[in-house]
């Protein structure tokens, strides 16, 4: 897909239209940006959506403090449906939280100019998913307290975790991919950090910028130094893109479960979760750019590329779907057809079908360039598909362990309350995290984009 | 220390210890003893704690003196508390030095259920009672047990059982009842016992019987009767007709080929049940090229409710209750006998000329039982085949009763209640039962107490009955209690406790003894002078040790009758009764609840969460109904239907069970109760009101169905096996002409598929295998594991979100068609794989092999990820969702087996083969510098079942069972093609179907999915069965 966006990026004025609007200089670009986070007062719109996001979050403070009192058992697992929520929304979350990577990173080795005014939230968004998916593995477990026994420690016990399991990988993958992407979320806020604790006219904005900011000085030695590094970083999180969540997928695919254990998991694990991605910043991209006017930034050539790389990942999930479906039957495997059979018609068959509605028939409007250039259909559809990303996790988590093996044992899977309290509460606290950000974080990186402006074409060619 | 004080060099306590440095071990205790005794050592304590002392030293003052007073006073109240012990607890089984922490000991005793004893061996942890088993040598265990007996050890500790005497339902003290008595006595002596009434629940105890004939010499105007709602009075009404007086008929099937029941759930229900259980299972276990165990029995059941029977059965007839008498009927004619029927209209006919064709074949080889639950001409009828077909002195055997006083229960309920409404009864003891929920409704019986001016009533709980009498005397627990009973067959078991009541509780014979005034007043005494008296000329004290040790007394087993039919007995059974089905109108059956009992045990969790055999239902009754009715009605499960019946009105919730005759309904007594623990309130419905005096096990009323649902749960909502071979079955024909059939159903992958070397076990490889031809479906693996592995339990909503904890449940599958399926049962615990799936996922190595072969769980370790219960295909992994087990019940505490971790929250749990058990042989055999013998060890399913269908040992050891059963053709491994090599394995079911009802069709008409044919063709290639053959199956 990559391949494919760059060749239509190669040209700067393609019929697509700009990535920065004309008009623009290095002064109203920087203004128009650190305006937003230096303004005295922030709108009323944004106390709005931060107090519902903080509301939602005393929600998840809630549900966790509940959940340590009793236990597991006020969720809806059960036997033989051992994970449920917690598992389903960690792997969508961490799915969301695949964008940020792939757009900073690959992208930026790619040279898709077009990624600058949407990387830096991207990044963020794919830090506060990440917080929130990392909520769930931790909580699922019986015993959170004793969560640290997943790390290799040195202890008096002379145990070590069993390398064996996938889930001692995921805590690697996972905790892996966090750092790396808040180190490279922060090295590529620092010289915009700078910029606003130049412009911060209170003290506390330039102690807590200027401390931010390391001392950066823009001087030349800096700036090829934060070049380097940036570049290094990008090459190091640009397997993370793909080893995340094919880690995530071993969780499923080494075990024996039927509609689990499926080698075509990781491609399609990493297709899916690009695409869930890609579908949550447009979800997010699109009310901001009209609350805050920065469709001069963001453009319409944005939304179009991400469309475009959403119908290109959103094709191979597709395929990942069929594949799925024809090697359940071909494989002649009485367990598995009947798995692929049990969710074409069993009990959990709307939730399937609502899934392939939502991933795979709602994003063929995409194919139509007046789709794409309509920021509302884009924002309908985008939603559509992170609803149906989540759906297709609970569909491979629940459909697969609730009739597998041993008829005697099937059962079915519920959420309660509290499964969805601590969903919608981890939603609670990527929306305060995000509308912090917004508030005190330049959401577009300020030096990037001056970078594409015409002035910089200098500044380019030493790229 | 004393050498500051040092005035006398003989106080010193250097002194002290070198008296004791010369000595050694036991001697060295001993000294230490005598030190403290030694005038030296009461020297120095003085020059060492001289306080308390020396305040007796000083001249009194008043001040002094009461203060002393005082604490002493105190401390004698405090010394009060702890029971002194006035009985001994005498005879080992298994003789031990020592009692030693951490080796449990063993004592003979009974569990004794409608007045029958099943012998049973009670395993106690420095006194405490933690685990029922059977006991070899009693006739009616043979060392297993049903699930009631191993789950009565809850009772014992059950928190709600009554502890104390009250009168109107005020506390009061036992003395307090003792002088109520005697006034009580006073008075009946003088008028002779007038208006005294007693009545009890079925009695077999020769002490108890002895007592109440006593209590009539002293009191000749004085009347027992008795009355259980679970009774024998078919059988004795028969007894009476067919042979003119009281007999007791037994059945004796490892000598029967052919075995119909007429409506008899002989392997469910009645005290004979965990012996025929075995004698039926021996005759199911065929052995290839075993001349002597070739032949397997045939079973045919007719029966309106799928019951354990009925599931075993080679061919089962639905018919509804009412019509068992006309079958009963059309099969005495065909035989020869005056039926009083023509045969040919009955839609049954082919099958029934089937049936005699082979009860002709098998003369003297086949057993006709008729049910509890049938009227007596059932078995009237059922006696006269029995003895045309020569059965008798073959299968079926006559003695004299086994009961004290053989009665029919209900004409004597009946006739207390004239008395009491005749204004003749003043005084009415109620030794056990709860006569006011299951008396008959037409009796009122409510009402009928109010009348009697004092009411005793002697039960373990305080329930509906004690509610309306005087009086409530708590009752002792079988395991704290000294009795005597008899087993079905008459063999007395002397029942010994097994610890102090743990409340207030009393006996039966305490509470007669204070009528009878002279003589021994404890149950100790009583049994033993009641035994004495009975032994005059051999030592006494020789025969009581062996026979409380042996939980027998030799010899008494009832005598042998020899009885001749009555030449008219087919004039003296009442008429065939027709009923006049209307267009609305079904039949109810009612029946003992198979956990719950008659009510008895509803405050029992165990039980309550223990699903039912074949519906497989837990915390509740239901109406069961045949799925045609079910369609009919619109109801479906969990729909709450209601039962009208002579003018009375039941509600329950609709549970629709295949194999249900059509126009028929059964519901289960004992539930509804309102005057019970925490346990068994709001559970259910009561059904009793149905019953009648006339009619107690079947009444004809309407149905319909009512806006209302109750949600039922069930531990297995699936019960088809979706075409996956899971349980395997063959005919008896099929075996013999391929004893390893059960490979048409496999493709186990070949040797040398895994990239890792094998793992070679050296020393011990643990293995079960479980005889699914001999398994009866009776849970009571289930429940003795729970006992014996300290398994919580988690209550009906829990069980709904199917979280119940059961380490070894049985599966039920159907197989067939809808309304006349066949069922097949399979025990499932843990089966030890050897590439076992949950290990590799977990995170921390919770759940690692051992090199013999176990699948631990290491309880400690687990964070509880649920990542191995998910990748278990066998789905045995059970995890403590919340906190389950009650940690703050003291009474619960005293239960547990102390060799088994009490688990918590968030962590998963599953079967261990016992590894406990494993670990006390190793111990015992390396003191000993053996191997552990086969058979030493006894997993606790193992142990229980009747059937004897699970052996354990090892698989290293050629000779062993559990190596030999593995070398079966029938032995297969479940969902062996996973590969991960199970060491639990299963021997295929069999059954005999008659060739002339069951034509074989083919050779691969076994159950367990398709036939060969289609097999094949799913897979698309023809495969060699032979390459996969027995490969991979053993190690060793």
């Amino acid at each position: 897909m990559a391949a494919r966006s760059g060749r239509d990026d190669s040209t700067e004025t393609s019929q697509q239209g700009p990535i920065i609007a004309p008009g623009h200089s290095f002064e109203t670009v920087t203004d128009r940006i650190a305006g937003i986070v230096l303004r005295r007062h922030a709108p009323v719109g944004w106390w709005v959506g931060f107090l519902i996001g903080f509301a939602l979050l005393q929600l998840m403070l809630v549900s966790i403090g509940w959940l340590l009192i009793k236990g597991t058992g006020i969720w809806g697992v059960n036997n033989p449906v051992g994970w449920g929520f917690a598992i389903i929304n960690f792997v969508w979350w961490i799915g969301i939280g695949h964008a940020g990577t792939l757009i900073s990173a690959i992208l930026l080795l790619l040279r898709q100019k077009w990624r600058t005014s949407i990387n830096r939230f991207a990044e963020a968004m794919t830090l506060f998913a990440v917080a929130c998916a990392g909520i769930f593995p931790l909580l699922h477990v019986g015993r959170p307290w004793l969560g640290y026994w997943l790390f290799p420690y040195p202890n008096t016990m002379g145990m070590w975790p069993n390398f064996r399991s996938p889930l001692i990988w995921d805590v690697f993958a996972v905790s892996t991919y966090a750092t790396v992407s808040l180190l490279f979320w922060f090295i590529g806020l620092i010289p915009d950090f700078a910029t606003l604790r130049d412009r911060s006219r209170n003290r506390a904005g330039q102690m807590i910028y200027g401390m931010l900011a390391m001392g950066w000085r823009g001087s030349a030695r800096h700036w090829h130094r934060y070049e380097t590094a940036y570049l290094l970083l990008a090459g190091l999180s640009t397997p993370l893109v793909v080893s995340v969540h094919t880690i995530v997928s071993f969780d499923f695919a080494t075990s024996l479960v039927p509609g689990w254990h499926a080698t075509i998991f990781p491609p399609y694990f990493v297709a899916g979760a690009i695409f869930a991605g890609f579908a949550m910043v447009l979800v997010l991209a699109i009310p901001l750019r009209k609350f805050y006017d920065l469709e001069d930034f963001v453009t319409l050539r944005h939304l179009d590329n991400m469309a475009r790389v959403m119908l290109a990942t959103g094709l191979f999930v597709c395929y990942g779907y069929m594949t799925e479906a024809f090697m359940a039957f071909y494989g002649a495997n009485p367990y598995e057809g009947y798995m692929m059979l049990n969710r074409f018609v069993g009990p959990y068959a709307p939730l399937y079908w609502a899934l392939i509605f939502c991933n795979a028939v709602s994003i063929q409007a995409l194919w139509f360039e007046r789709v794409r250039a309509t920021p509302a259909a884009l924002f309908v559809i985008a939603i559509i598909v992170s609803i149906g990303m989540w759906l297709e996790r609970f569909v491979i988590v629940v459909t697969s362990l609730h009739r597998d093996y041993l008829p005697s044992s099937w059962g079915m899977y519920a959420p309660t309350v509290w499964d969805w309290g601590l969903f919608i509460g981890t939603m609670g606290l990527f929306m305060s995290l995000l509308f912090l950000f917004i508030r005190f974080m330049p959401m577009i990186s300020i030096f990037e984009m001056r970078t594409l402006l015409p002035e910089a074409d200098v500044e380019e060619h030493e790229d | 220390m004393s050498e500051h004080k040092g005035k006398d060099p003989s106080y010193d306590l250097q002194v002290l210890r070198e008296r004791v440095a010369g000595t050694t071990g036991r001697e060295y205790w001993r000294s230490l003893e005598q030190l403290a005794d030694s005038e030296e050592f009461q020297r120095f304590l003085k020059a060492e704690f001289p306080a308390p002392l020396a305040v007796l030293d000083t001249p009194v003052s008043r001040r002094g003196f009461l203060r002393v007073m005082g604490a002493s006073l105190a401390l004698a109240g405090l010394g009060g508390c702890t029971r002194q012990p006035t009985e001994k607890i005498v005879p080992y089984v298994k003789q031990p030095e020592l009692v030693v922490p951490g080796e449990p000991l063993y004592f003979a005793s009974a569990f004794v259920l409608g007045g029958y004893a099943t012998g049973v061996l009670v395993e106690s942890h420095l006194g405490r009672p933690t685990k029922i088993e059977g006991n070899l040598e009693h006739p009616s265990s043979r060392g297993a047990t049903d699930s009631l007996a191993q789950a009565s050890l809850l009772d014992l500790y059950d928190p709600d059982r009554s502890q104390v005497v009250s009168l109107a339902g005020e506390i009061r003290p036992w003395s307090a009842f003792v002088d109520a008595m005697t006034a009580e006595t006073k008075e009946l002596v003088r008028t002779g016992g007038k208006g005294l009434r007693i009545l009890t629940e079925t009695v077999t105890s020769p002490t108890l019987a002895a007592q109440l004939r006593e209590l009539q010499v002293r009191y000749p105007k004085a009347r027992w009767y008795q009355y259980e709602p679970i009774n024998e009075d078919s059988a004795r009404r028969a007894a009476v007709i067919a042979f003119g007086e009281n007999v007791d008929t037994r059945y004796a099937l490892e000598n029967a080929d052919v075995i119909v029941t007429l409506d008899a759930d002989f392997l469910g229900h009645g005290p004979a049940r965990v012996r025929l259980a075995r004698e039926f299972a021996d005759r199911r276990r065929v052995v290839a090229n075993d001349a002597a165990r070739a032949d397997m029995n045939r079973l045919y059941a007719i029966e309106p409710t799928l019951s354990m029977t009925g599931a075993k059965a080679d061919h089962r007839l639905r018919l509804a209750a009412g019509d068992v008498e006309a079958f009963a009927r059309h099969l005495a004619v065909r035989l020869g006998l005056p039926g009083g029927m023509d045969s040919h209209e009955a839609s049954y006919r082919d099958w029934l000329g089937a049936l005699v064709r082979d009860l002709k074949a098998h003369r003297g080889r086949s057993a006709v039982i008729p049910g509890a639950f049938q009227p007596p001409a059932v078995h009237v009828l059922a006696h006269a085949v029995n003895r045309a077909l020569g059965n008798v002195g073959s299968t079926v055997f006559y003695s004299e009763p086994v009961v004290a006083e053989p009665v029919v229960q209900m004409e004597s309920l009946s006739r207390l209640v004239a008395e009491i409404n005749a204004e003749q009864v003043s005084t009415l003891l109620i030794l056990g039962g709860n006569p006011r929920q299951s008396a008959p409704a037409d009796l009122a019986f409510a009402t009928v107490l109010a009348k009697v001016k004092t009411t005793v009533h002697l039960a373990a709980d305080f329930d509906e009955t004690s509610q309306a009498c005087t009086w409530h005397v708590a009752q002792a627990h079988t395991l704290e209690s000294w009795s005597d009973a008899r087993s079905e067959d008459g063999t007395v078991t002397i029942i010994q406790p097994l610890v102090e009541p743990l409340y207030d509780g009393k006996t039966a014979h305490e509470v007669l003894a204070l009528l009878l005034e002279s003589g021994p007043m404890s149950s100790y005494d009583i049994v033993r002078a009641y035994w004495r008296s009975r032994n005059e000329q051999q030592d006494f004290e020789v025969f009581w040790r062996k026979s409380v040790h042996d939980g027998v007394v030799a010899g008494t087993a009832a005598r042998a009758r020899e009885v001749a039919l009555n030449d008219d007995w087919q004039s003296r059974i009442a008429p065939l009764s027709t009923y006049a089905a209307g267009e609305r109108s079904v039949e109810v059956d009612i029946r003992p609840d198979a956990h719950i009992y008659d009510g008895r045990f509803a405050n029992n969790a165990w039980l309550q969460e223990l699903p039912k055999p074949v519906t497989l239902l837990t915390w509740d009754n239901a109406v069961c109904l045949s799925p045609v009715l079910a369609a009919e009605l619109g109801a479906e499960n969990g729909r709450v239907v209601e039962l009208t019946a002579g003018g009375k009105t039941v509600r329950g919730p609709a549970w629709i069970l295949p194999g249900q005759a059509e126009r028929t309904v059964t519901v289960t007594l004992g539930y509804g109760r309102w005057k019970v623990g925490r346990v068994g309130k709001k559970v259910g419905f009561n059904a009793y009101p149905l019953r009648t005096e006339r009619s107690p096990w079947r009444a004809i009323g309407e149905i319909r169905v009512v806006d209302e649902t109750h949600e039922l749960a069930t531990t297995q909502s699936h019960g088809s096996m979706e075409g996956r071979h899971l349980v395997r079955e063959g005919s008896l024909e099929r075996f013999r002409k391929k004893p390893d059939f059960v490979r048409d159903f496999e493709h186990i992958p070949t040797e040398g598929t895994s990239m890792f070397p094998e793992h070679p076990y050296e020393g011990y490889a643990w293995g079960m295998v479980i005889d699914l031809a001999a398994c009866i479906g009776c849970n009571a693996c289930t429940i003795a594991c729970q006992a014996e592995n300290n398994i919580a339990v988690v209550g009906k909503e829990q069980v709904l979100n199917g979280r119940e904890m059961h380490w070894i449940r049985v599966d039920r599958y159907f197989e067939g068609s809808l309304d006349d399926p066949s069922v097949l049962h399979q025990p499932v615990p843990c089966m030890h794989c050897e590439n076992a799936p949950c290990e590799v996922v977990c995170p921390v190595n919770a759940t690692v092999h051992d090199d013999e072969g176990l699948n631990a769980m290491v309880y400690n370790r687990c964070v509880g990820t649920r990542y191995c219960a998910n990748n278990c295909p066998y789905k045995v992994r059970r995890y403590n969702f919340l906190l389950y087990s009650d940690w703050e019940t003291e009474q619960l505490k005293l239960g547990r087996n102390p060799d088994v971790t009490v688990r918590s929250r968030g962590v998963m749990e599953k079967c261990t083969y016992c590894t406990q058990r494993i670990n006390q042989a190793r111990i015992e055999s390396k003191r000993e510098e053996r191997s552990i013998r086969d058979g030493e060890i006894e997993t606790a399913c193992q142990q229980a079942c009747p059937a004897e269908a699970i052996s354990f040992g090892d698989l290293n050891d050629a000779a062993s069972r559990v190596s030999r059963a593995r070398n079966d053709p029938r032995n297969y491994s479940l969902l062996g093609e996973l590969g991960t090599k199970p060491r639990t394995t299963y021997l295929a079911a069999l059954r005999n179907p008659n060739p002339e009802i069951t034509p074989e069709a083919d050779d691969h008409g076994g159950r367990g999915g398709h036939g060969e044919h289609s097999h094949d063709a799913s897979h698309g290639v023809e495969h060699s069965h032979d390459a996969s053959h027995g490969v991979k199956t053993d190690h060793g």
